[in-house]
């Protein structure tokens, strides 16, 4: 029993690890009835694999036998792969116990299709609904919606997790198509609709009401895959910035693609597009949390990432007449937007600024990375470099020049590109 | 300038902040008493812990700074650096001279504010590390057990954590270094002191006390730990960033494996992915 047990946890949580959102952040569920956990504020990751990946959630799927056969998923109806399926107790089980050992954060629970959308669903709802309920698990759970499941269960399953997710899969209709040909956006985007819609109506609510119940506190999210189709990043970013401001979205996860199976409509890849991925998620984090526009980032004259820095200093040097900023007088905005500069950086600056004029050992002390930023600040008027530089000597100066220090992701990747060829 | 020595207890130092201002004599240096030394030039003056006097100086911090600085002031005591009182010092020394009609708390060129600061974010990172590697183990009693040697003091920080979130079973938290623990008996967690010496290590408690569905358990988050891994993506570097190696000794997914790791077979390997291997 032990033994099957550990069999069916392997491949479940294998063929689930593909799914990269971990995140457990943003729930508010407290533990009001003396029961099993908490989940309100910041999430905590609990471990990290050996790939370097947060491990928040027991993310598991709750069966790998799947009646869709999309290309790029490792447990494609055409693949021969071991099969198993938890059965509701188990997952019940396992949660509970790992969350009891500190293990986890919660359960981020995600299922192949067997037999159809609903009976898949249902079962889904039925073990997040006995945990809360009968176990009184206050834990962080996460429910990837089943695509074509009906909207009453999608509810339901809203009433019971902290997190709902729809996975757009790639970056655009054609590339589903091609790839996941049983897949199509319109049966993505309706329930990611009308969780959105849930989300938003819930708050509504909350904000008249006492006693409502929660739906979806912390939000949804979804992921698409990127490199398997042959998408733009331009392409990517705006799809992204849709998503986000058309249904609210709390983040999009990219998923460098693993080359899984093999299928003549896929490319093959000698490893997955990590650089690629990074600076998307760098992009993003500029799109979120450092005011820009998605456009700012990329247009379609420059429709591709720069793999070799990072996408705030290519915009910076895209953009040289608006530098250098003065430290003493410039926005908090404008700050932030300095490459080198993060923001809690750029929130000591504006805060200590008040105080004294800030020199260059300030801002060295504050963690201002000065190999990028002394570009394009300067100090009471004074630049920290007076030499002119074009685009491409500034670039190389950064890139090679005294104290550059190159992410090891970069080396490593380049490295290998230079062997195959 | 005196030397002043106190108990080492976060009272004992309030008590000497107050007498400070009390004698008007600044600080030649503060040091618990069993590890003073004293100058060559000052006098060595102990102060007598009073809580009555340390309740007034908490109380009277709020004059000049806010609530969120007076805890980071505390969080620097609980880093056990051996500059924390002179520290704690002159950033009080600081708050008070700017009369509370300032806010000094963001003067960050001022490297005591700074310094304050990055204690606290060390501090921080400290207790969330904590909150996430504790790994508990079941007793036959029942009881979770968990045993941590953290770099700094935190288990006063991550007491209310726990408690919020373990509430319907026992557990027992243990600080092998500072031996003492946290423990929890579903109505309380308390500060617990132990006498005799505990076990070496998590995995020395014998089999015979754990709960007999223990080491599945452990064995299912070993097997699940490895499979939640992307061969593909291996990046040690930033592994060992996310989890330093002095923490390993008390992760159960970082013992060896009884049997070895099996990579599930899923895909017909081609040409390119086969020179990974």
């Amino acid at each position: 029993m032990n033994e099957r047990i550990q069999e069916k946890l392997s491949i479940l949580a294998d063929a689930a690890k593909y799914d990269v959102s971990c995140s457990s952040s943003g729930g508010k569920r407290k533990n009001e009835n003396k029961g099993l956990g908490n989940a309100e504020g910041m999430g905590i990751c609990h471990s990290y694999t050996e790939d370097g990946r947060c491990v928040s959630l027991l993310k598991i799927l709750l069966t790998n036998y799947c009646i869709f056969d999309c290309a790029y998923c490792v447990s494609r109806r055409s693949n021969d792969v071991k099969r198993a399926a938890f059965t509701v107790d188990e997952v019940v089980d396992l949660t509970m116990n790992f969350y009891r050992r500190n293990y986890i954060e919660g359960l981020f629970l995600s299922s192949g299709i067997f037999k159809d959308s609903d009976y898949t669903m249902e079962r889904l709802v039925r073990i997040v609904k006995k945990l809360r309920t009968e176990h009184k698990f206050n834990g962080y759970i996460h429910v990837k919606t089943i695509p074509g499941a009906s909207p009453e269960l999608i509810a339901e399953a809203g009433l019971y997790a902290d997190r709902l997710s729809v996975n757009i899969e790639l970056p655009s209709e054609l590339s589903l198509q091609n790839l996941a040909p049983e897949k199509n956006y319109k049966e993505i985007l309706t329930p990611m609709k009308q969780i959105h819609q849930g989300i938003v109506q819930n708050k509504e609510e909350k904000a008249l009401f006492k006693k409502v119940p929660a739906f979806a506190a912390a939000g949804q999210s979804t992921q698409l895959i990127v490199g398997a189709s042959d998408e733009n990043d331009h392409q990517i970013l705006q799809l992204s910035d849709s998503l986000y401001k058309g249904y609210g979205l709390k983040r999009v996860y990219y998923s460098g693609y693993v080359p899984v199976t093999d299928d003549a409509r896929l490319p093959q890849l000698t490893r997955p597009p990590v650089i690629r991925e990074h600076r998307l998620y760098q992009s993003d984090w500029l799109i979120r949390f450092y005011g820009f526009q998605a456009d700012e980032i990329l247009d379609p004259q420059h429709p591709h990432l720069d793999l070799e820095i990072d996408p705030k200093l290519a915009w910076a040097l895209r953009n040289r007449h608006v530098f250098p900023v003065d430290v003493q007088t410039a926005d908090y905005e404008m700050i932030l937007r300095v490459p080198g500069v993060g923001a809690r950086s750029a929130k000591r600056i504006v805060a200590a600024r008040r105080f004294a004029p800030l020199t260059l050992d300030h801002l060295h002390k504050f963690g201002v990375v000065l190999k990028r930023a002394k570009f394009f600040l300067t100090c009471r008027g004074q630049a920290l470099d007076s030499r002119e530089y074009d685009e491409q000597s500034l670039r190389r100066q950064i890139l090679f020049g005294s104290g550059a220090v190159r992410s090891a992701l970069v080396t490593q990747q380049l490295d290998l590109f230079a062997q195959a060829s | 300038m005196h030397d002043y020595t106190y108990d080492g207890s976060f009272d004992g130092l309030l008590t000497v902040l107050l007498e400070m201002y009390e004698r008007k004599t600044p600080p030649n240096s503060i040091q618990p008493a069993d590890a003073a030394q004293g100058g060559l030039f000052t006098a060595t003056v102990p102060i007598a812990t009073s809580e009555e006097k340390a309740a007034r100086v908490w109380q009277g911090l709020l004059k000049y700074m806010d609530k969120e600085a007076r805890t980071r002031l505390y969080h620097v005591f609980l880093s056990e650096r051996a500059d924390r009182e002179i520290i704690i010092c002159r950033y009080v020394q600081l708050a008070v001279e700017a009369k509370g009609r300032v806010d000094i708390s963001e003067n960050y060129t001022n490297d005591s504010v700074r310094l304050v600061a990055d204690i606290d974010k060390q501090m921080f990172r400290e207790k969330h590390r904590m909150e996430a590697f504790v790994r508990f183990e079941k007793t036959q009693d029942e009881l979770f057990h968990a045993t941590i040697e953290p770099d700094f003091d935190v288990l006063p920080l991550i007491a209310p954590h726990f408690t919020k979130r373990y509430a319907d079973q026992r557990w027992l938290i243990f600080d092998r270094r500072r031996g003492y623990g946290l423990y929890y008996d579903l109505h309380r967690t308390d500060i617990v002191q132990f006498e005799e010496k505990a076990p070496q290590r998590s995995t020395d408690m014998s089999a015979t006390v754990l709960d007999e569905r223990e080491p599945l358990f452990r064995l299912l988050w070993q097997t699940y730990f490895d499979h939640a891994n992307i061969p593909e993506r291996r990046n040690m570097k930033l592994h060992r960033r996310h989890i330093p190696l002095r923490y390993w000794r008390y992760l159960s997914e970082k013992q060896p494996r009884e049997t070895r790791f099996q990579p599930i077979k899923n895909k017909t390997l081609t040409k390119d992915s086969s020179q990974l291997q």
